[in-house]
């Protein structure tokens, strides 16, 4: 490939890396109160709720993400006779999969919280909604910080599967690019592209673990 | 007059308390007067934690009568519990400091004790910090204010728990083994300030393993085993005369260990 072919490729990748983004925050966006929202249930006293939260888990965990895109995009159709927009089937699916890996995190993190915090709230008198918000979530926040890291450096590659239902990303196009220019530079230009969005959100993650740092 | 100090805060009658098959209570019958230091002591395993749990709310009791001056938490058999409103307002009236502390890691030692008193009680902040740091130099940490939890000693700590039970103005302060947790070192420091609040007249009810402190500060001491009140009564009496057998024995062994 000539300079001016890679310089162009650059051009149409940082174009296509939108995709790619919005997909990665569309689904934070989604699967962190989603996740939340799960563990609880995960939680709960009430018998029904947790077997199907464990199901739920079971399910989005036991199966190739790569399938979960081909079902979402696909079942619809069968079933209404109408898919989903590529994307937004995509977003559905990594939403609903991350959701629970995010879930088991908090669920974690919850857990880790002694239970005399919980008492002394509940002596003080505090509401278990205040209990929640200002006493329990805040440490656990500080606990999930570095297993959230995790997922979310994954994320942001796992985005690349979402060409299997023919996303334009920036894996479609390196891999088009490929096959047109007969040279595998555009794969390894799409491997720069996905090592500084992951070097951005690993130095979020230290300055949010930094910021937290002030207490033990 | 008098008889309005000396109505009871605190009255328990016949309260019974089972975790599973195991009977941790057995029919409790107390009463907490206006001022009074009431130390409890006992084997551990006696129910003397669980007491102070159901009494803070912490654990449900299964029959029986709690009430809190003309206020009723439950009663019954099976026991049933006030209105939300009724609990939240019987929970103004007591504090509780654990063996553990608890205090909430991620704030400092000022809001720990400001944040109950803003949130549950709406408080403004300023007047809610003014009288924290009253209350801290009471306990003689006045110039920790800023300081997180981890930075404080155990016996640090532990005052810092004391001044945000207080906090909240609790007519009825109740301590779980408030030394257990500590340095043998440190525990002195801890005693002080219990004493200083009974000489303010403090309403306090004390699980304890100090026997010569439970003597020198407590007004009644109750000696719990196997879910019974055994015997109650002076802590010269108690400590130094014990009528009972399972008292003599428990103390006996207690001076040994």
């Amino acid at each position: 490939m000539s300079l001016e072919e890679i310089g162009k490729l650059i051009i149409q990748m940082l174009l296509d890396s939108r995709t790619t983004l919005a997909l990665f925050a569309l689904t934070a966006l989604f699967a962190l109160p989603l996740g939340l929202l799960v563990a609880c249930g995960r939680m709960s006293r009430i018998r029904v709720i947790q077997w199907v939260v464990r199901a739920y888990l079971l399910i989005m965990r036991g199966t190739p993400l790569i399938l979960q895109l081909i079902f979402f995009y696909f079942m619809p159709s069968y079933i209404f006779g109408q898919s989903l927009p590529r994307f937004w089937a995509a977003v559905l699916a990594f939403s609903l999969n991350y959701a629970a890996y995010f879930a088991e995190i908090y669920r974690g993190g919850i857990e880790a919280v002694p239970v005399g915090q919980r008492e002394a709230a509940s002596v003080l008198g505090f509401s278990r909604g205040q209990t929640f918000g200002r006493i329990i979530l805040p440490q656990v926040i500080k606990h999930i910080l570095p297993p959230m890291g995790n997922e979310f450096m994954v994320l942001v590659k796992d985005t690349a599967l979402a060409q299997t239902i023919g996303v334009m990303e920036i894996f479609r196009l390196a891999n088009t690019s490929v096959s047109s220019n007969a040279s595998l530079i555009p794969i390894f230009v799409a491997g720069v592209f996905y090592l500084v969005m992951n070097a951005i959100v690993s130095k979020g993650f230290s300055i949010a673990e930094k910021k937290l740092d002030y207490y033990k | 007059m008098d008889k309005q100090i000396k109505a009871p805060l605190l009255t328990m009658q016949g309260v019974c308390k089972s975790f599973g098959k195991l009977e941790v209570l057995k029919g409790i019958s107390l009463t907490v007067s206006q001022g009074e230091v009431v130390a409890v002591i006992g084997p551990s395993g006696s129910g003397k934690s669980t007491l102070l749990r159901c009494a803070t709310l912490l654990e449900h009791i299964d029959s029986g009568c709690i009430r809190y001056g003309d206020l009723t938490m439950a009663e019954g058999s099976p026991a049933v519990y006030a209105d939300k409103q009724t609990l939240q307002k019987i929970r103004t009236q007591f504090g509780l400091v654990f063996q553990n502390f608890n205090l909430f890691p991620h704030f400092s030692v000022l809001r720990n004790l400001t944040e109950a008193p803003v949130r549950v009680l709406g408080q403004p902040k300023e007047e809610a910090e003014v009288s924290a740091g009253r209350l801290l130099e009471k306990v003689g940490l006045a110039d920790r204010a800023d300081a997180y939890p981890y930075q404080l000693s155990g016996g640090q700590q532990q005052r810092v728990a004391i001044a945000r039970a207080l906090a909240l103005n609790p007519g009825l302060l109740f301590f779980d083994e408030p030394t257990s947790a500590l340095d043998p070192e440190l525990t002195g420091e801890i005693l002080k300030v219990i004493r200083s609040l009974a000489a303010d007249h403090m309403t306090m009810v004390i699980v304890t393993h100090e026997m010569a402190f439970a003597r020198d500060v407590a007004d009644r001491v109750i000696f719990m085993d196997g879910g019974v009140i055994v015997e109650e009564g002076l802590p010269e009496e108690v400590l130094g005369r014990p009528r009972n057998e399972r008292t003599r024995a428990f103390l006996e062994r207690f001076n040994q260990g």
